[in-house]
């Protein structure tokens, strides 16, 4: 078992009021079969030791399934890794003498709570403005009684993959919010269970993406490059085409014919 | 109450969201890209040798330009119309980004992105400026040493004979390259057209056409430099 020496640069801040600056630490002994977060964990450990502040960071599941995780290492949201969260990613990617740079998900609507850790609320409005099916409650439905042809139901799996990580945010130039957004418009919308909202909820979760502070996608890919789950740029165009459909044929709700 | 929105408030409703403004990125992007072909394709005409009459086949596809007053302004109107708003979406774009971003990363990587991509905003405005200098060149010949009108042949050879403006044409057609090899791609995309058949032809359709609108102005300063047209 080979042994290696880390040499960390951490974006230490206190608070969402404090500046931040980047800290030093040097660790010693870090095994190729870590992950990066028990990496993280032995840093801690020695920080306690001595008495210091331990450097926050969101985990949760530690499987790559929940999205809690992620910030940038060396420039790269999740690491050098591709199609894998922080978590998941192991020590056997770097090598002896390594130097890191660790910052937080930069972004003006994902403010710093703590260190490393980012306040990802944007994200759960950008669902409550439309990322939902309006379905009567009582009894299921028959299994099978909603036809779903097989290349649409791939698709919108693929797109429900996204955990909301936000690391397409952190990748993007423009900080933008548009990879997280066309998954969620996406896996709703390519299911007839999401037809009846479809346009509405492109044009809300747009509009709700815009007023959160996030920029507009230029088309460059870094998101889709940093994606653990390697959610596709063609979800983007399909956002922008029900977005434009349902912004040029909106209707206002009407009482007049029709209605009990 | 009315049961649709007035046409004003869709139109702003719509430009109000940062895809409304791609989608008019897009389609003036679309215009102009038609334009710098046509445009490119007729200047080709300067390699045509003189004709029987003594006119050279480049004057007269000038002097058919400029054949209608009425038309050629319309569609000189359409083309500034078109940039004013290209360059207007984009600078609202670039100020949200900007502000979507206000601390930097220590460290920065980028991957696989083209270099084309990540300079669009720097590649627009001089390729902008190119423009303004290109019409105070060739159309008013403010700053030409020797322009008559529509004597096209004579004033881009007298024009291009000073090295530095063929040096600066030559650097723009650079920039502009880049340009298209992101923008003729990303305009597809912005209108909601990708697919997994067609999206990588049209990246590489939008590639050589960015080299071959590139290459074929290039030319014309180098064959006025080296002598070959004179």
């Amino acid at each position: 078992m080979s042994s290696m020496k880390i040499t960390l640069n951490i974006w230490r801040q206190t608070s969402p009021s404090d500046a931040g600056k980047m800290v030093k630490y040097e660790l010693d002994k870090v095994s190729e079969h870590m992950s990066f977060l028990e990496m993280l964990d032995v840093l801690n450990e020695q920080l306690i030791g001595k008495g210091e502040v331990p450097v926050s960071f969101d985990h949760d599941c530690r499987e790559g399934i929940c999205g809690s995780c992620g910030f940038v290492i060396n420039g790269v949201p999740h690491g050098p890794r591709r199609g894998t969260t922080v978590c998941q990613l192991h020590m056997r990617e770097f090598k002896n003498g390594d130097e890191l740079f660790l910052e937080p998900w930069r972004a003006s609507a994902f403010p710093v709570i703590k260190d490393l850790v980012v306040n990802r609320n944007a994200f759960d409005r950008i669902i409550q403005a439309g990322g939902f099916v309006s379905i009567p409650t009582g009894s299921a439905p028959d299994g099978n009684a909603i036809p779903v042809p097989k290349k649409d139901s791939d698709r919108a799996m693929s797109a429900a993959t996204c955990i909301g990580c936000g690391a397409c945010v952190a990748a993007c130039p423009n900080a933008s919010a548009s990879l997280f957004t066309s998954a969620k418009v996406s896996h709703l919308g390519l299911l007839p269970q999401g037809q009846p909202e479809r346009y509405d909820r492109a044009v809300k979760m747009v509009n709700q993406a815009k007023e959160e502070g996030f920029g507009g996608c230029t088309n460059i890919g870094l998101c889709e490059a940093v994606c653990p789950k390697s959610i596709s740029l063609e979800n983007i165009a399909r956002m922008n085409r029900d977005f434009t459909l349902g912004a040029w044929t909106y209707r206002e709700a009407t009482t007049e014919g029709g209605g009990a | 109450m009315s049961a649709t929105a007035s046409g004003l408030a869709r139109v702003s409703r719509f430009y109000e969201a940062p895809i409304g403004k791609k989608v008019v990125m897009a389609v003036t992007g679309l215009i102009m890209v038609g334009f710098v072909l046509g445009h490119m394709t007729g200047n080709l005409q300067i390699y045509l040798p003189v004709g029987e009459d003594g006119v050279y086949p480049i004057d007269k596809y000038g002097a058919l330009l400029h054949a209608s007053e009425e038309l050629l302004w319309g569609a000189r109107l359409f083309l500034l119309a078109s940039i004013g708003l290209h360059i207007w979406s984009a600078i609202q774009l670039a100020s949200a980004a900007n502000s979507a971003r206000p601390v930097r990363y220590v460290k920065q990587n980028n991957l696989n992105s083209s270099y084309a991509s990540r300079t669009m905003y720097w590649s627009g405005p001089i390729v902008g400026l190119f423009i303004v200098y290109h019409l105070l060149h060739f159309t008013t010949g403010t700053v030409h040493p020797d322009f008559k009108h529509l004597s096209v042949h004579d004033n881009v050879v007298k024009g291009f004979s000073v090295w530095y403006a063929s040096a600066f044409y030559i650097v723009a057609m650079i920039l502009l390259c880049l340009h298209l090899y992101h923008g003729v791609w990303s305009m597809f995309q912005s209108l909601g057209l990708n697919h997994p058949r067609y999206t990588p032809r049209l990246q590489f359709g939008a590639k050589a056409f960015a080299f071959l609108i590139a290459a074929g102005n290039i030319s014309i300063p180098v064959a006025v430099l080296t002598g070959l047209v004179k």
